[in-house]
This record gives C-alpha cells, structure tokens and sequence, in this order.
C-alpha cells in the first residue's frame, strides 16, 4: 500500500459547503508532488486533511499506519508538516529562531536535538542571518520562509507546502527549489499546490490536477502539460514553451526551456540544404 | 499625452530606518499608458507606489528628498484627501484593504462611492458593473473576509476600479491567484487603459507584462536601474544577472542564440518568438 491514502475522501464545511467530493490518490513515501488547479477547487482542504487540520466528512486518510479517524491533529502533525498559504496565519513569535524552534519544543526534543534542527533548517531556508529578527519586521516573502523553516526544522516524514510560489522573485523561488530538491535527497514526500506551471514543470516528478473539488488526473509534467482535455476541464494552461512547441508543431511533449531550444535548433538543422 | 506624475532625484527614508527605500529617481509617467514596475523583493516597488500617490511621506512622514510631482504640482502641497480623488490604490495584501466595516462584498464595494456621497442609483449601477466585470456577481452576498484570497484579490481590485480614478496603482494583484483568474485580471486593467486611465502595476509576472504593458520600470536595490518601452527592457538580457526575472520567451531567444542560432532581436511574447523560429525555419541552419 502507499504511504499516504486517501480513499473516497469527501469534505464539507459546517454550514454545508462541499469543498472537496469523493477524492481518492496515492503517494508514495520519498515522492515530490505537485498539486495544480483553479482557486476553489479544492487543493487547500485536501492537503489540510493530510495533517489532520480537517477532518474528511466522508472517507479515509491514511498516512503509513494512522488513520486520521483515529488520531488527534497533534499525533498526525509529527508526521506531516503543512505551511500555511499565509504565512501570517503560522507566525506568532518574536524572533525567527522562536519562531521556528516552536515545532521542536512541541514535539519534546531535547535542547541539543532542538538547535541542530533549527541551524538545519535556517541554513537551508537562508535566513541564519535573521535569526533574531522579528518576523513581522521582514517582507512578506521572506516571512513565507520563516513559515517553511518552522515545518523543516519539525523533521517530519511528509512536508506539504501550500503555495509557496506566490509572490516571490526570481531568487526566492531558486531558494525554493534549492529547499526542495534538499528536502527530496533526505528521503521527504513533499507536496506543493503552486499556480507557477513553470515552477511546476521544473521542480516535480508528478502533478496532480484538480478541478471543481475532485482530482482530474495526475502523472508527470509532460503528461499532463500536453493533455488538452484535462487542462481545459481544469482551465490550466500549458508552460510558455510548451505553447510555442504546440503552436510551431514541434511535438514531443516538450515542459522545459532545454528540451524547447534543442528542438527549435534541431528542427532548424534539418531544414538546412547541405 | 501630458505627464501626469514626476519624479524629480526623489530620495526617501522611512522614520527611524537608517537606508533610503528609493534612491535619487527620477522618471515620468504620461497619461494614459500602462507602466509595469519590476524588481526584486525588497527592492522599493511598495514604496514607489506610496511615493506616487504621495501617500509617502504625507502618512508613513520620513525624510523626502527631491519632489514628486502630481500634474505639475509637488504631492506635498496638496490638501488632505485631495490625491485620494486622483489616484486608485489597490492594496498587496487584500486584507490590508477590506474595510471590515462592510458585511457583504456589494456593500464593500459600495463603500468608496458612500464615503463620496454619490447617488444611491448611480452607486448600485457601477457596484453592480463592475462586480460583472471583475467576475464577482457570484459572491455578492458573501462576507468579504470569508473569501479566498484570491476572491479577496478581485473584490479589492474592484473597490478601486469602481471609483474611476484617472491613476490606478495597483501593487501585485494576482500574486494569490489561478493562471486563469490573472490572465482577467490583467484584461481587466488593459481595459481600464482603453478608458483612459494612467495604470502603474506592480507585478512579477512579466510574461503578462511582456502582452500587456507599454513601459517597464526596473527596480534594484532602491534605485531604478532601467526604464522604458517593454520591448526594450524585456528583452535586455544582461538584467536576468542583477536577478530580474524576464519573460520565458526572452529566455529562450538567448538560449537559441547561445547554441549558435543568430537571433537578431531576442522576443519578449510568444508571437514574436513563433516569427522569429519560423523565419529561422524557413532558412534552414549553417550548412
């Protein structure tokens, strides 16, 4: 059986909104996933429901041995990480090394456990260098840092990051994918909902597509990116490249910059009269 | 087209910060052209924008060196609220924005033309145009803060535009929303451009900006290190090494002419790019 189940998993708020209806996927342990679709189809309640912050109304989540059903959000967060899409809704400390030390003093580590964790996780995030800087006295995009620095330094199994893309630069979103290819070498199943499709194409091995609060398909980005059906139902588009190569007819289920100036320079060639 | 805002070396300093968040700038903006504003994180987009609307330093004080002018006139000698007619803001951060005093997003959006004492026909008639146009008709009756923040994003942005301001800044409006929801938005504000409107957008997404922008404004490090018509700046390759992020088209030209290809003019959109391919197609490579 896979490491992370859902089976049937349906989700409705009190008051009757269903947010997310009769869902089933599998994750295996040490996957890199990326989770795409429209706003309100469903991504954030789904990934919720791994840790334990909602509850499926029907259905089960099963991550390794615990069904959620039978354990608290505290049992279920030792093994599954989220950080928030906000990260203003995550950060409640003083100083970033508070801040992202909380998780470890939650989960009884002793002090020397809890500093080693905490350097690991500063280095890899980048913001050693803040370590007694109040949060909210940093940009936004920095404080999404910090919020992914707090679930790292946690060193659980599962990590799941909830747009994470949103509103960084060009450096903050290579920091991101330096984070996550560190996190994926250690063995971590990762989970990231990004409306970045290159993002996306760059950093993960399999997508999974949501639309209108149920999962579409998934596999991997040079499926998905080249299956109009699924797109359209999802109202996704494909990667800048890829529409050129559909556009140019280059075929091969192009997703990459590399892949898209080889096959321009390969069709160049052969067009050349020698 | 007249220039409706002027930088003149303008330098600002936060109180009790030590750096100036803008370094002796200088640029025009002209009536009714859209200016993109680009640059890394932390690099002086937010403040520019509380420059423009003099916002900075009549609210935030600090320390202003040189003048912002409004249609000639330095933002510092104008009355309280009297820019607040010219120019629409819409917040970064949704939640920055929404009143909190308004129970449904129809009397949010209302809110604005209230505090002006508009006609209550007249204010039902735009709330309800706009809400078709920036596709929140659905939500109407909806409490504001038990939105999205991508509903949050559109209800903001609709606050603004429908006040009709001459000016709208609007600082990274689709950061939080689906490719879909970004590519309205920025038809949206494209058409606030066919009204007219001067429009300055913060945004990093230039692929977007690449379509439908006129001019670009490069930031760095609190200075503005590059200005002018997007085709360009986005297509200047040198700015991806001072961490600018460039459309992927731009990318790609210069990835094409490093494996040999001579590409004249790098693209910044797709259309430009399919040309410039099938012209290469068409010769053929070296022989």
């Amino acid at each position: 059986m896979a490491y992370i189940t859902l089976d049937h998993v349906s989700f409705e708020y009190p008051g009757g909104f269903l947010a997310v209806d009769d869902i089933s996927m599998e994750i295996e342990k040490g996957e890199c996933i990326a989770i795409i679709g429209q706003n309100g189809a469903g991504k954030t309640t789904t990934v919720k429901m791994l840790n334990g912050l909602l509850r499926p109304t029907k259905g089960d989540v099963i991550i390794g041995d615990m069904n959620s059903k039978d354990h608290t959000i505290a049992q279920m967060s030792r093994n599954v990480g989220y950080v928030f899409q906000n990260p203003d809704d995550q950060i409640f400390h003083s100083t970033i090394y508070d801040e992202v030390a909380f998780g470890t003093k939650v989960l009884n580590k002793t002090e020397q456990e809890t500093k080693k964790l905490v350097d690991y996780a500063l280095e890899i995030t980048n913001l050693a260098q803040y370590r007694d800087v109040n949060p909210f006295n940093l940009p936004f995009s920095i404080r999404k840092f910090i919020s992914i620095a707090a679930i790292i330094a946690m060193d659980t199994q599962v990590m799941i990051f909830d747009e994470p893309t949103a509103g960084q630069d060009l450096t903050g979103n290579l920091r991101l994918s330096s984070i996550l290819e560190h996190l994926h070498k250690e063995g971590k199943t990762l989970i990231t909902i990004s409306h970045d499709m290159e993002f996306v194409v760059n950093n993960f091995d399999r997508v999974i597509v949501m639309a209108n609060k149920k999962v579409v398909t998934s596999g991997a980005p040079s499926e998905i990116f080249w299956n109009f059906e699924a797109l359209e139902k999802s109202m996704l588009k494909q990667p800048y490249v890829s529409r050129l190569c559909k556009t140019l007819n280059l075929g091969g289920n192009i997703v990459t910059m590399e892949e898209t100036s080889q096959a321009i320079l390969k069709a160049v060639n052969a067009k050349t009269v020698s | 087209m007249g220039t409706v805002v002027e930088f003149k070396n303008v330098t600002y300093t936060y109180p009790l910060s030590e750096k100036p968040a803008i370094k002796n700038m200088s640029f025009k903006i002209e009536e009714g052209k859209f200016y993109g504003v680009i640059g890394e994180n932390g690099s002086g987009k937010t403040t520019l924008c509380s420059l423009v609307r003099g916002f900075a330093p009549d609210f935030y004080k600090g320390t202003l060196e040189g003048e912002v002018l409004v249609d000639g006139k330095p933002t510092t000698e104008y009355g309280p609220g009297e820019l607040a007619l010219k120019f629409g803001y819409v917040f970064q951060n949704p939640f920055n924005q929404i009143s909190g005093v308004k129970d449904t997003v129809f009397e949010e959006v209302a809110f604005g033309l209230e505090n002006f004492g508009f006609d209550p026909d007249e204010i039902e008639q735009r709330v309800t145009d706009v809400m078709e146009l920036t596709d929140i008709t659905a939500i109407a009756l909806k409490n504001p803060f038990e939105l999205s923040g991508g509903q949050q994003q559109r209800v903001a942005l609709a606050s603004t535009i429908v006040l009709k301001p001459d000016i709208l800044v609007i600082d990274e409006p689709t950061s939080q929303l689906d490719p879909e929801g970004t590519e309205s938005v920025f038809k949206i504000i494209s058409e606030m451009k066919n009204e007219h409107k001067t429009i300055l957008l913060v945004e990093h997404k230039v692929d977007l900006l690449a379509e439908y922008a006129d001019e670009i404004l490069v930031l760095k490090d609190s200075e503005l290190i590059k200005a002018g018509p997007k085709q360009e700046i986005l297509s200047d390759i040198s700015l991806l090494k001072k961490n600018v992020q460039l459309p992927q088209m731009s990318i790609l030209g210069n990835e094409l002419r490093k494996l040999g290809l001579p590409i004249k003019n790098i693209p910044i959109t797709e259309d430009q790019a399919v040309d410039i391919v099938k012209s290469h197609l068409a010769k053929g490579g070296k022989s």
